[in-house]
This record gives structure tokens, sequence and C-alpha cells, in this order.
């Protein structure tokens, strides 16, 4: 592993929806090992920053360079590294936790042992036998965060794992997402939720309308700017109250 | 499992855990089959029921054998009340009376209500009036008929409704279950996960068409089987396994209809609706319920432009009419140029997201 290249390398993004310019120029780099939040309101441009930095999309500018690879034309190479959750689960209609899982890992090549094993880390071996659709939003949370770890990715993207979760299963989940950066995994992670971003991540890009406004460890954000915490951080970037 | 088998597998559990939409692509064409098969199971010409009034000569001594070769065409049932005869034919309950009078003249009464059956019942007994006569002269006969059966072009309703009925389940069965596929997967983003799984799209389309062509040729199965049964009296002719590639290009001609539709619908449900809208229609159109020789000259010309009707034509004439490749290959290069130009269409129509 070349350790002295970062993890992920974006320079310049930009994206345009119709009259929209939902990405403006983004640039940020993410070292291997590094848990990374990209926080800001709804509207944001956190979802298609992240589509483009993933390669689900093209950009209009720019480019994101993963592990070394271009994200963008598709490389099936690439894609065995990394892990993605999509904002909304994606999982197959009708099938139940354990065939979810199974499905996701074969893409991959990864057999069955290693999916169930999966699926007990995110602690859902008494739900195996449950559909998606009889899954509660923490428990789909967990088995959608499962099936983007069954190949065991070096980098990983979580699109906002918490939105909608009762505190309790927030509170489950940043166990869970600790637990898998501690394993060594650079993970990025979405988030509406300002403490969310202060407790989990190592640094957090702060961004509203298209842009990153500032790039910082939250504690050396909060010392900065001379607040009390993130929220105010933004209130002083931007100068309107942070609205979920 | 390799990716192929596991999205195979994940697409056919999915498909039969839906209650709904397993039944109605399933089991109703099916249920169709047995029902219509049972129902037109005598649609051939009816015998001539005849009540005989005491003793007729020409009936009572007509040889064995040609009394025999007689009965396929004419019921004769005895009685002995000329009235109640008479009065069983003006009700409709049997064809004709016939009866002997002192003189030896045959009488012969019918209702003249179905003309066909009047005519059908009266040449009968004509003819065997004339063949006693001229056996009673004891001369040989100066004309003869000769008589050969020659290519049976007529069709029992079994050869119309198995292959139509199938024909209507596959363009059911494989327009839903892509249109479905490609909705749901696009609501659910599993369209966007796949993107960012190393599975190729080749894999990805293959199971989706390998589960469909499983699937028609599992109906195929079930449908032969049923109506090759004695009850239902499919006979199939030499070349009918070229059923096999027609349903095959027939799967991919209505799964290219699907995707059309999925590409188009944002929903399931909307796209259920306009299916239905285009398969019904269709079906009817194409003679899976009833042959188009019924239909009014335009609206078979309209007829012609159903792929369907080609599939059921071809499937007709391979499974029980002696066809072969003349029949099968211009429907399945019509099907599949059909699918091909459906696809391209759809394709220009795909979208990643809903929005």
């Amino acid at each position: 592993m070349t350790k002295n290249i970062p993890a992920i390398a974006v320079e310049g993004l930009r994206k345009r929806y119709g009259e929209v310019q939902a990405v403006d120029g983004v640039t940020f780099e993410v070292a291997h090992g590094e848990f990374y939040g990209i926080l800001g309101p709804n509207g944001a441009g956190k979802t298609t920053t992240m589509e483009l930095v993933e390669g689900l999309r093209e950009p209009d500018e720019g480019s994101a360079r993963l592990l070394g690879q271009p994200s963008w034309p598709r490389d099936p190479g690439l894609l065995r590294r990394i892990g993605v959750q999509l904002q909304a689960s994606a999982f197959f209609e009708k099938l139940t936790a354990r065939e979810q899982i199974h499905t996701f890992a074969s893409l991959y090549g990864v057999g069955p042992e290693r999916a169930d094993a999966m699926l007990e880390t995110v602690g859902l071996t008494d739900k195996a036998g449950t559909r998606d659709d009889k899954l509660s939003g923490g428990q789909a949370q967990r088995l959608s965060i499962a099936c983007a770890l069954v190949h065991d990715p070096e980098l990983v993207f979580l699109d906002e794992p918490t939105t909608g979760l009762d505190p309790q299963a927030r509170r489950n989940l940043w166990d869970l997402l600790r637990g898998i950066n501690s394993q060594g995994r650079t993970v990025v992670l979405t988030t509406h939720y300002l403490d969310e971003a202060e407790i989990l991540c190592d640094r957090v890009a702060i961004m509203d309308s298209g842009r990153i406004l500032r790039v910082g460890a939250p504690s050396e954000l909060i010392e900065e700017l001379g607040v009390r915490n993130l929220e105010d951080v933004f209130l002083q970037l931007t100068g309107r109250e942070y609205r979920e | 499992m390799s990716a192929f088998k596991s999205l195979s597998l994940a697409m056919v559990k999915g498909q039969l855990r839906d209650r709904t939409a397993a039944f109605f692509t399933l089991v109703f064409p099916l249920m169709f089959l047995l029902l219509f098969g049972a129902l037109f199971q005598n649609d051939s010409a009816p015998r001539s029921h005849v009540l005989q009034v005491g003793e007729v000569a020409v009936l009572d001594e007509m040889p064995a054998e040609q009394r025999r070769g007689l009965s396929e065409a004419l019921d004769v049932e005895q009685t002995d009340d000329r009235e109640e005869a008479l009065s069983r034919v003006s009700d409709g309950d049997v064809d004709a009376a016939v009866w002997e009078d002192e003189e030896g003249r045959i009488e012969l009464r019918y209702s003249a209500a179905d003309a066909a059956r009047a005519g059908t019942v009266q040449g009968l007994m004509q003819s065997l009036v004339q063949s006693a006569n001229l056996a009673a002269t004891g001369q040989p006969a100066t004309y003869e008929l000769a008589t050969d059966q020659v290519e049976d072009k007529s069709v029992k309703a079994i050869q119309y409704l198995a292959p139509g009925l199938l024909g209507w389940a596959i363009a059911m069965g494989s327009s839903f279950m892509s249109a479905f596929t490609l909705v749901n997967w696009r609501k659910k983003r599993i369209l966007r996960r796949l993107w960012l799984a190393p599975v190729s799209p080749g894999t990805v389309i293959g199971a989706r068409i390998g589960v469909s062509l499983g699937m028609a040729f599992l109906q195929t199965a079930l449908f032969l089987a049923i109506a090759v049964i004695p009850f239902y009296g499919l006979k199939l002719t030499g070349s009918w396994w070229l059923v096999l590639p027609l349903v095959a290009s027939g799967t991919l001609a209505f799964m290219s209809v699907g995707l059309l539709i999925g590409a188009w619908a944002k929903s399931e449900e909307a796209a259920n609706a306009v299916l239905q809208l285009v398969v019904m229609p269709m079906a009817f159109l194409s003679g899976s319920f009833f042959p188009l020789e019924n239909m009014p000259g335009w609206l078979r010309t309209v007829s012609n432009v159903m792929p369907l009707k080609h599939l059921n034509e071809a499937s007709q004439g391979v499974l029980s009419r002696g066809e072969s490749w003349g029949a099968a290959l211009p429907a399945i290069g019509g099907l599949l140029l059909f699918a091909a130009v459906l696809t391209f269409v759809a394709s220009r129509l795909f979208r990643w997201d809903d929005a």
C-alpha cells in the first residue's frame, strides 16, 4: 500500500442540474484511516458531492481519485476496494436480511460465511430471516452498512446513515461506525447532525450552497472561531442559523 | 455463488413471493387454458339427432358396417309415439322425426329454426333413401363418389387455445417482469448500487433475461402438458419443439415492451396499469382467446402489426398443423427485430433515478 498518496483526493468538482449548481468547485483530501465528515444542511450539496466522489455520476468539471485511481469512468477494480451505502436503503424486493447480504456478497465474489459474520457484526443475526420491509429503521441502516462492508473495503462511504433514527439507534450506530474506523478503514460520512460530526469525525468539511466553507477537526474549528460548538461555527461562517 | 446466479435467485424469489404478481403471471393463464379448453371441447359440427317412429326399413335394414360409419353423423332414437316425436321436433329437442307410411313412403319432419341442421338431416336421409333404392335394383351404380381425407386445415378449439393462451401468458409475464424490475430497482436505487459494485451490466441484464426465459419455458411445458392430455386432446405434430425458439424470441419481444413502459413509468402501479392496457387488447386482436377468422377484415389488418399475433400463428402452425421452419423463422426474425427496435427506444428513455 502506498501510504503517501491520500485515500481520497478531490480537485475542483462541479456539477450542475439545470439551473441549480449543486456542487460548485469542491476540493479536499482524506488521509488513510481518517474518519471524515461532510457536514451541512439539506440541499447543501453533500449527497451530490458524495456521488461524484464515489463515481456514481460524471462531474462537469474536476476529478476525484480514490486510492490513487480516478473514480470516473467506472472501474470495477477500484469498486472492489470501496464500500458504499446510498442514502435510501437499496434492498432487493421481498428478500430477507440474510438473502440481501448474501446477494451483495456474491456481487463481490465473497462467500456466505463472511456475509453471515458481517450480519453478526452489525447485530442482526436474530433478524436474519426477516424481510427488508419488516426491519426497523435502525436495523435497515445496519443491514445497509453490513452490505457496504461485506467485501472488507479499504474505503467506506456512508450517506446520512443516521437520518430518521431514534436517539438510541443513532448511538448504537455510532459505536458500529467507530468500530469500522478503528479497524483501519477510511470512512467518509455525510450528515446534517452537527453533534454526530463532532463526536465521530477526525475532520469535517462544512458545506453550504455547493461549496466547502471550512475544513478542520471539530475541536479546532470551535477553538479557532471562539465559539461553543459546531452549530456556532456554522452560524459564524454563513451568518445564519443552522436549520436541519 | 456467482453474481449471475445470485441475482437470478434474488429475482425469482422476489417474483414468487409477490403472491398477486405470481398468480396473475403464472397461474391465471393456466386457469384459462383449463377452463376454456373444457368449455370448447365439443366445438366440432354436431351430430344430427333423429327420432325414428316405428319401423323404418332403410334404417332398420342398414348393414352393420354402414350403420357404424353413419353413427359419426347421425344419432337415431326409437319411439312409438308420433305425436310426442313431432312435439319434440318443434321444441328443438331433436332435429327431425322419421317414419314410414303404409305405402312404404318415408316421411321426414324437421324444424326450420336451424336451417343448417335441417339441411344436414335432409341430406343425410336423402342419401340413405337413394342408396337403399339403388341396392333394391340390384344394379351396379353408374356413378360413384370416391372420397379421401385431405390435410386437415380446420382448427379445433384446443389447437388455437393452447398456443394463443400460451402467447398471452408469455406476453403478460415477460413484459410485467422486465417493467417491474426496472421500475422497482430504479426506485429502490438498486440500479445505482449495482453500478457501484464490480458487476458488469451484461451480468445483470443476462440474469433478467435468463429468469424470464426460464419462466417462459416452464409455462410452455405446463401448457403443453395440460393440452396434450386426452381430455383436451391437442395432438403435437413433427416440429412442435420449434415452439421453444418461438417462445424465446417472444419473451425477448415482450420484455422489450416492458422495458419501454418501465423506462417511462414512475411507479410499479403505473407500469402495471399501462401494461394491462397494452397487453389485453393485443391478446384479443392476436387471436389468443378466439380465432381471428371471426373478426371483420379491417380489424384483422390491424392485428397484423401485433407481435403476439405472429407468435400465436407460428406456434399454432408448428405445434399442431405440421408446419416447420417455414412458419417459425419469419416469426422469430420479426419478434427479434421488434425486440431490438423497442429496446433501442427504451435505452433512449432510460433513467437512473426517479427524479
